[in-house]
């Protein structure tokens, strides 16, 4: 059985990753997981500097799934570097750096510092809905898509990911700016922009008002987006929103995805990585798959 | 610090003993090596629910036996509330740092607890050898572990409404009693907590309190459940510390609150 894929030329040792923001810097889970065991490590989003975040409450649950509204706390690229990424090259497996920033010139210096780490690939975050600036105000419209992902792509030593907002009308004309403008690779979907009012307390849940959902609810309309994108355009397609199991990510490679993410079912599993990894084995198993890559985009 | 673990542990009992205030007894091996004023998080059944909820440990046999006594505050606390003896649960543990108890060598410690704050006190008072004063803040006579309590040090109440003890809060017991100590550890709603932030100031005390704030993993990744720090954070190098992994208790003066 080979569970192995490759993305803009980077192997993986099976196509189970982390979404950015729920696993940190793969410290917190290494206690519960063996990093080794998955295909990346995809970590919490970096900036050329260290980001505050939103005020408190940060998180809510919601009916099937949660809200969140961190607004990209982090530590900055410095400590990154110094701290986050000598204990991830303790591990076997490829490391994507989530970055995010304010204007494109934060995005280019944080491009420009991993150009001469062990990072295996840099996903780019233009699509975080609970930050003001930056953002998604560079993933909501197809021509500064276009315009981001092309001057990343002049500076980027490593393969760029563009990590898309499902908050927009039609996502496969987002991803169409991405790939014509020189994106390797597609993450989707970043969280659904939601919202949570106490009404006893006639007070918005979160400090932020709006916060992007994620979890099991999510799904289907993540599975959706993937299909549509996956006919859309060529280039591989790292599926995510509300995976918890093998099946949930063999849903999400028919559906097209070359890879899958693993991202707030940590939060109610911290094994659930590598649960879903042992899952996807078992589905193969089960139905005499020689090779995983023979899944994908195999929805008849 | 013993590793962190999702276990599935068995209800060995649990009854009602307040309003809305549940005493439940699990049997599980992370009962071991837990630290006053730790926490563990509890996973509802239901699948529309997914977070776990952060529980504070109120005692431990620290061998496999777990004590938890919480206040129903929604659907899923509402759900622990039905186990019966013999259910299983599943819990995310042994979570936060707890209360450094070495501080209170040698010293005259208050402790000092509000509301569904003060479950914690009893493990931190069977822990803390030297002579305390424990100091419990209620709502009304609908009063809890206040006995429990009693087997470790002085206990003094006060309700809100005046029907038992001193009229007031904790503060409250403080001035009526003329009571001295050196350090405190507390655990409590917030404006006790300002209350207690405060009067450690003006008099020059150690005090050390316990926060709380909406969760998601409990294992320091998701940067939901962070806090204000007045210096910039060892770990996330903003003024934000995690509540779930540098806390839940911190020195008062170290945070903004």
């Amino acid at each position: 059985m080979n569970t192995e894929v490759k993305i803009a030329g980077v192997t993986f040792k099976n196509p189970v990753m982390t979404a950015s923001g729920t696993f940190g810097s793969g410290m917190e889970y290494s206690d519960f997981v063996d990093l080794n065991k998955l295909g990346a490590v995809v970590t919490k989003g970096v900036a050329n500097v260290p980001w505050e975040g939103n005020p408190t409450p940060r998180v809510a649950e919601v009916y099937g799934g949660m809200l969140n509204a961190i607004g990209l706390q982090n530590p900055g690229i410095d400590v990154f570097i110094e701290r986050d990424l000598p204990f991830l090259q303790n591990y076997d497996t490829n490391v994507i750096v989530n970055v995010c920033g304010k204007t494109v010139e934060d995005y280019l210096e944080v491009v420009e510092r991993l150009s001469d780490t062990a990072v295996s690939m840099l996903e780019i975050n233009v699509s975080c809905p609970n930050v003001k600036e930056g953002a998604i105000a560079f993933g909501q419209k197809a021509d500064s898509l276009y315009d981001i992902t092309s001057q990343i792509k002049k500076k980027a030593k490593q393969p760029v990911i563009m990590k898309l907002s499902p908050n927009v009308t039609d996502i496969t004309e987002m991803a169409k700016a991405a790939e014509a403008a020189g994106a390797d690779a597609l993450s989707m979907i970043n969280t659904i922009t939601g919202m949570k009012i106490d009404i006893h307390r006639r007070k918005f849940v979160l400090a932020n008002r709006t916060g992007g959902m994620s979890g099991p609810a999510v799904k289907p309309v993540a599975v959706r987006m993937v299909y549509q994108t996956a006919q859309a355009v060529k280039i591989p397609i790292i599926g995510m929103g509300g995976i918890g199991s093998g099946e949930d990510a063999v849903e999400f490679l028919l559906a097209g995805a070359s890879a899958v993410a693993v991202g707030a079912m940590n939060f109610v599993n911290p094994y659930t990585t590598v649960e879903v990894v042992e899952g996807i084995e078992a589905y193969m198993k089960q139905y005499g798959i020689e090779n995983v890559t023979d899944l994908i985009g195999a929805v008849e | 610090m013993a590793q962190k673990r999702k276990v599935t542990a068995t209800v060995i009992s649990q009854k009602q003993i307040g309003e809305q205030i549940y005493d439940l007894w699990l049997e599980t091996k992370l009962a071991k090596n837990v630290h006053p004023g730790q926490f563990v998080a509890v996973y509802p059944h239901g699948e529309s629910m997914l977070l776990p909820r952060p529980i504070s440990i109120c005692e431990t046999d620290q061998a496999d036996r777990l004590r938890l006594v919480y206040r129903i505050a929604g659907k899923g606390t509402a759900e622990f509330s039905a186990c019966k003896a013999g259910d299983r649960m599943d819990i995310l543990g042994v979570l936060g740092n707890g209360f450094p108890v070495e501080k209170a060598k040698g010293k005259r410690a208050f402790l000092m607890g509000g509301g569904i704050g003060i479950p914690p006190m009893l493990e931190l008072a069977k822990v803390i050898g030297e002579k305390k004063q424990i100091l419990l803040g209620y709502r009304n006579k609908d009063i809890f572990l206040e006995e429990d309590l009693a087997e470790y040090g002085d206990v003094y109440v006060a309700t809100e409404d005046g029907s038992v003890g001193t009229k007031g809060n904790v503060m409250d017991i403080i001035k009526a009693y003329s009571l001295q100590a050196d350090v405190i550890m507390a655990c409590g709603p917030m404006p006790m907590l300002r209350a207690i932030k405060k009067y450690a100031a003006e008099s020059g005390m150690e005090a050390y309190i316990s926060l709380e704030e909406r969760m998601a993993c409990g294992v320091g990744a998701c940067l939901g459940c962070v806090c204000k720090t007045t210096k910039v954070d060892a770990h996330s190098h903003v003024n934000n510390a995690r509540i779930c992994t540098e806390g839940p208790v911190f020195e008062a003066g170290e945070v903004d609150i």
